[in-house]
């Protein structure tokens, strides 16, 4: 069978949705996951700062790669059946989670001390507090890192076709064995990915940009 | 439904952990060392005044920054033979780790030459010196002091991405895991032993870099 250019396109930019998929949900599951490490990293408590600490030290400490084996390896230990995607989505969520938790870390450190006391002094409890004072404060002077995360999160789905997910780069493997040009196929690949990122890593810029001003 | 853990292979196994552990330590001292070399000249020439230079850098940086590693060294190995450019293995990934790991030191190396202010350069300047002594014994110590941390870490993350080298067969330490994971049915437990050997070189490697940075760049790293 033979592939034209089009062909070759068509098929690529239809494993993109994979990779896009992948990447949102990554980042809203890593956002959810990320909140409650955040929380306790932020923590007054020993107990729950530490281990916190530990966690996200351990993600950022290791390769991606290897995470996604322990997951695609490891949850079938504890009897957890398990696919490509799932391990896929699992192994970034957790990653993105660390990342996304020490991102926000800043945010919160980066507020001032009186935010805190002012919180007490109108009598909010730690819940009232943390949603209504702190949090939101600590988002958005996050939001141009958080955008630049998202950017690296897109670039770490490339990752998952190792363990077998059929998104843009396991498809791009696939028909390159086919087709015998690796030179275009892995030259389109790369504009995909960039046609993706570029746009928000200029947005992450605007964002920092405007948060200077 | 149980499982219990087996380490009993690990014994036979040192050698080839070992081997690969220093493939992979060998993989990024020389693109830490050719990679920072490249981000100062890289970051040199986007400050160098030509404007052709500048938007060449920049379009470099631009391209690296927003494209996945992998696809970067798949480019490289597999792309660039229908060129003519046919290149061992391990040559393809420390050529696709110096072009990646540069293109963001080429960022941190700039922050830092425009964080040293000009008063430094106009005061080598009027000294008489030379305009590439000024930026070599002046302004790039500076520089370098003030980004060491940040170049550290990107050292280390391009230890950690340089894992997926293994898919073009080069004999780092995921490679030797996924064959020993082959040969001993133990997939879980070799990656937990390599896994762990990777936080401990990337520990390591900050400890040695920091320390040693400290004693280079005399006054310490801020």
């Amino acid at each position: 069978m033979d592939f034209t250019f089009w062909d070759i396109l068509r098929n690529l930019l239809l494993a993109t949705r994979w990779t896009v998929l992948l990447s949102l949900v990554a980042f809203i599951g890593g956002g959810i996951v990320g909140l409650g490490i955040l929380l306790a990293r932020v923590a007054a408590r020993p107990w729950l700062r530490k281990p916190a600490e530990l966690y996200i030290g351990l993600f950022q400490g290791t390769p991606l790669l290897m995470q996604l084996f322990l997951v695609f390896f490891g949850l079938p230990l504890v009897g957890v059946r398990i696919e490509p995607w799932s391990a896929a989505v699992v192994g970034l969520t957790l990653c993105a989670s660390a990342f996304l938790a020490e991102i926000w870390r800043g945010g919160v450190e980066a507020i001032p001390l009186g935010q805190w006391d002012a919180a007490k002094s109108v009598g909010l409890h730690y819940v009232a507090e943390m949603r209504l004072v702190i949090l939101p404060q600590a988002f958005t002077i996050t939001r141009a890192p958080m955008v630049g995360f998202l950017v690296q999160l897109v670039k770490m789905t490339a990752v998952t076709s190792i363990i077998g997910f059929e998104e843009l780069m396991r498809a791009s493997n696939a028909i390159n064995n086919a087709t015998f040009e690796p030179f275009t196929v892995y030259g389109l690949v790369a504009l995909i990915y960039f046609v993706m990122c570029f746009p928000l890593t200029r947005y992450a810029r605007h964002l920092q940009l405007r948060a200077r001003s | 439904m149980s499982y219990a853990l087996d380490f009993g292979w690990l014994s036979q196994a040192l050698e080839p952990i070992l081997r690969g552990a220093l493939a992979t330590i060998f993989l990024t001292v020389v693109t830490g060392a050719l990679g920072t070399i490249c981000s100062i000249l890289g970051a040199a020439a986007a400050r160098s005044g030509s404007v052709s230079l500048r938007s060449a850098v920049d379009t470099y940086v631009e391209l690296i920054r927003n494209t996945p590693f992998l696809v970067q060294l798949f480019f490289i190995f597999f792309g660039l033979p229908s060129l003519g450019l046919r290149l061992d293995a391990t040559v393809a990934a420390i050529l696709a780790m110096t072009i990646n790991l540069s293109a963001y030191g080429t960022e941190i190396v700039g922050a830092g030459l425009d964080a040293v202010s000009r008063g430094q350069r106009e005061a080598g300047q009027a000294l008489g010196l030379r305009p590439r002594l000024v930026f070599l014994k002046i302004v790039l110590p500076q520089a370098l002091r003030v980004i060491f941390p940040a170049l550290t870490s990107q050292i280390v993350i391009m230890m950690l991405e340089s894992a997926v080298v293994s898919q073009i067969a080069v004999r780092d330490l995921t490679y030797e895991a996924d064959m020993l994971q082959a040969r001993t049915f133990r997939a879980f437990e070799t990656y937990l032993v390599v896994t762990a050997i990777y936080l401990g070189m990337s520990v390591v490697l900050r400890r040695v870099m920091v320390r040693g940075g400290r004693k280079l760049l005399a006054g310490g790293v801020s």
